[in-house]
């Protein structure tokens, strides 16, 4: 038994070195083969459009060579981060009619040679988009753009496509700091009624944000989130925690707990787990949550959530290709867009006249009449800012760039979609390490 | 057992095998394997409203589809394998090392140290051998504090290992804080992507090709060291017992070190394959599992190198399937997740009746 094991085993080593070596061929046949036939795909996508013309823009599109390849970090029945986008996916498949052929979604993709491997076999099946949703796919599908010119690579979240330059890599992101100061109004009323109601003094006020990192896009969140808490209850002050990771129940059920008892009236997170509204809704204190509706897990704390729609996106990725058009490198969409959304408003719970006010605000964000960092309306260490380099271009120095306060506002996601507002302003406490 | 009087036997009794024709071995594993293909299946059917031909047919196709699916399936063989040859010294020599995982996360982060700090300013030809010791180093390190403390205190090295892993994935997650870019982002991204320096050279323009010949070559090694070497000898003999051992004069606390630092610098080794060979980036995940996945790979293949290729191989085979089956019907990996289980638990099973027999109560005494 042990000798026919061995021997088995040293055919199968033997197998094995040979194998690599056989591989090799093929892939390089393979690899010319499916470049050529990508390239026929797009010229017949540039073809077809030049042909039907400008002109003939409304007719509709035909999705018939369209292939999308998408890359999640977790299973989406898993984290909440990755089920916005799977029903972002779904949405698009449905309204393009798309066929199941025509759309696959691989999930648990690590942040490693995993992605680019991941990206290279949706290449290979024929894909001519590949989205990625994680920061951290960013380094892996730009190797994998290098390698196939004509096929498009976009990604969520990243910030390196402005300056890499290459033509087939594409970034994308939402303003959706807008979506979570209109939260902030909803809390702010909230906390207003609260007040009025005699359950605390307006100087007791604070409220609790559970964060992922100290990284600038959390930082930017949270501090919209209070700004738009501050501009309806003027003397709100907030707690951040931060629980060293994407997803962690426990972590963040923990800090959204330790939260409250250190006296915060609300809390807000953001993180991809049910942790915090559930412990909110034991506590009996009112949430506001991110990407997916709560009201289910706290139907007596659950006021609303913001959330990002990518449908839109993906729908203008797949418009690009099949016209044949470049698709932005860096693409930010707003409320204008429908890229940043809140879910419905937990009557239920919210102070009354909030759905007006959410309604105004979203018109002034549409219509740019309303800035969510204003300089007028924060402080940083007492004094107003007036100026601010921001690290926009990505290097490995993390030095300020570009000059960012423009027209008396700090201009989020005005010259990188991914989000680059990174200081800790007065009436926020937030231990940042490192 | 069978000393115990008549009336006392119980309903269903378990006694040794005498080893059994190969053949026969060979026929009692292949139908665990069909038995459990076709538990699953039933599973499939009972469960899902999907034609379990075609879940199979999707494991094979995400194992050997594409040229680029074959050479990622014999990637991941090769560190699996490179983990469970590291591991299975010190199973040997009954060292329970369930600290794989931190040794391979320490040798992963010396390496991207090297390539971090020394990327632009040393040689290439220079700089891979410093990665190497530096990596061997690490991972050696991290396997002989606990050797040291069972040696001279006798301390339980199962927790002592298991409690360096967490030791190890903060040691990494702390100084991710200092290499991620941007700041706060947590992701230290692919090291050198514009120079590539230390990465390891792509052999006829295959990138895994150096860490699948390092492994296949180590396999190699290990075989005649566990087999034919002194060194390998005294491994078995502390194993089966160290009052044989001491008694025979081997010094029992030297072996016990010696055999953790190779076990330790091997586990570093696999950590310099995934972050130069493969990854160029290292996490608190690089390590991904593949440090207690490679105890089962070593225990199945009963510490035999040879058979362990076959044995990671499998495991590998499965799970890239089962990856494939969640991406072709749109599942989580849960279900890719159960089929393996099955599958892995009648594998299990067969080298159980394989050593054992079981014996009904009231039936002929003694068949065999």
């Amino acid at each position: 038994m042990k000798k026919t094991l061995k021997i088995l085993a040293l055919v199968l080593s033997l197998c094995m070195v040979i194998g690599c070596f056989a591989a090799c061929d093929n892939t390089a046949d393979d690899e010319t083969l499916t470049d050529g036939n990508v390239v026929s795909d797009g010229n017949v996508a540039t073809d077809g459009n030049a042909t039907a013309g400008d002109a003939a823009d409304d007719v509709a599109l035909d999705y018939s060579n369209i292939k999308v390849g998408f890359i999640f970090l977790h299973a989406p029945t898993d984290s909440t981060y990755d089920k916005n986008f799977m029903n972002a996916v779904e949405e698009v498949q449905a309204t393009l009619g798309l066929s199941d052929d025509q759309v696959i979604v691989m999930s648990d993709i690590a942040e490693s040679e995993a992605c680019y491997e991941a990206a290279m076999d949706l290449v290979d099946q024929g894909c001519n988009i590949v989205f990625g949703d994680s920061f951290g796919h960013e380094d892996y599908l730009i190797q994998a753009a290098q390698e196939c010119p004509d096929v498009q690579f976009c990604h969520a979240t990243g910030d390196s496509a402005k300056v890499e330059n290459i033509p087939n890599f594409h970034n994308a992101f939402a303003s959706i700091y807008e979506g979570r100061f209109v939260a902030g109004i909803v809390a702010g009323m909230k906390l207003n009624e609260m007040i009025e109601n005699g359950e605390f003094t307006a100087e007791e006020a604070k409220m609790g944000y559970v964060g992922a990192f100290p990284y600038a896009e959390v930082i930017s969140g949270y501090t919209s989130f209070y700004l738009g808490a501050k501009s309806v209850c003027p003397t709100v002050t907030m707690e951040v925690k931060y629980t060293n990771s994407w997803f962690d129940i426990d972590a963040e059920r923990t800090q959204a707990i330790a939260l409250i008892e250190s006296g915060c009236k609300l809390i807000s997170q953001h993180a991809d787990s049910e942790g915090a509204p559930k412990a909110c809704e034991e506590y009996g204190v009112p949430n506001v949550a991110y990407n997916v509706n709560t009201s289910d897990m706290g139907p007596t704390t659950a006021l609303i959530s913001s959330k990002i729609n990518w449908a839109p996106y993906m729908t203008y990725m797949i418009d690009c290709v099949v016209k044949g058009e470049e698709i932005a490198a860096d693409w930010c969409g707003g409320f204008n867009e429908g890229a940043v959304e809140l879910t419905e408003l937990n009557t239920a719970v919210a102070a009354e006249g909030t759905q007006e006010a959410i309604d105004a605000a979203i018109e002034a964000f549409k219509n740019g009449e309303l800035h969510v960092y204003d300089t007028a309306t924060f402080t940083v260490n007492g004094e107003v800012l007036t100026s601010y380099l921001a690290d926009v271009q990505p290097d490995a120095a993390y030095e300020g760039d570009t000059e960012v306060i423009i027209d008396g506002y700090f201009a989020e996601s005005e010259f990188r979609s991914a989000p680059y507002f990174n200081i800790i302003i007065d009436g926020i406490t937030a231990v940042v390490e490192g | 057992m069978s000393h115990v009087a008549p009336h006392a036997e119980p309903l269903i009794r378990l006694s040794k095998r005498d080893a059994m024709p190969s053949w026969k071995g060979m026929l009692v594993r292949i139908l665990g394997i069909l038995l459990g293909v076709a538990l699953s299946s039933l599973f499939i059917v009972l469960v899902t409203d999907l034609n379990p031909i075609e879940v199979f047919t999707s494991l094979f196709d995400g194992c050997f589809g594409t040229p680029r699916r074959i050479w990622n399936l014999f990637q991941n063989t090769a560190i699996l394998l490179c983990i469970s040859l590291a591991v299975t010294p010190a199973y040997k020599m009954k060292f329970w090392n369930i600290g794989a995982e931190g040794q391979v996360l320490m040798g992963a982060a010396a390496t991207a140290a090297c390539m971090i700090y020394f990327g632009n300013t040393i040689n290439q030809w220079l700089l891979i051998p410093i990665m190497i010791v530096a990596s061997l180093f690490a991972g050696m390190v991290w396997g002989m504090i606990p050797a040291f403390f069972k040696a001279y205190f006798n301390t339980n090295e199962t927790l002592f290992t298991l409690m360096m892993n967490y030791v190890a994935t903060q040691i990494v997650a702390f100084l991710i804080t200092y290499w991620e870019n941007p700041k706060g982002s947590n992701s230290v991204g692919v090291i050198n992507a514009a120079t590539k320096a230390g990465w390891f050279p792509y052999l006829f323009g295959k990138q895994y090709l150096v860490n699948i010949i390092v492994v296949v070559v180590l396999t190699a090694i290990m075989y005649i060291y566990l087999k034919y070497s002194k060194h390998g000898y005294e491994i078995s003999v502390v194993g089966e017992s160290e009052n044989t051992a001491r008694y025979i004069g081997i010094n029992v606390k030297k072996v016990i070190l010696r055999t953790m630092a190779l076990s330790g610098a091997l586990c570093g080794l696999a950590g310099l394959l995934l972050v130069a060979g493969s990854g160029h980036t290292v996490s608190t995940s690089t390590a991904g599992g593949r440090g207690f996945t490679a105890i089962l790979v070593s225990w199945l293949a009963k510490f035999n190198p040879a058979v362990m290729t076959l044995t990671s191989f499998l495991i590998v085979f499965f799970e890239r399937g089962a990856a494939q089956i969640a991406t072709a019907f749109r599942m989580n990996e849960s279900l890719a997740d159960i089929i393996t289980g099955i599958i892995l638990f009648f594998i299990i099973g067969s080298e159980f009746f394989l050593n054992y027999k079981v014996n009904f109560r009231h039936k002929h005494k003694e068949v065999a």
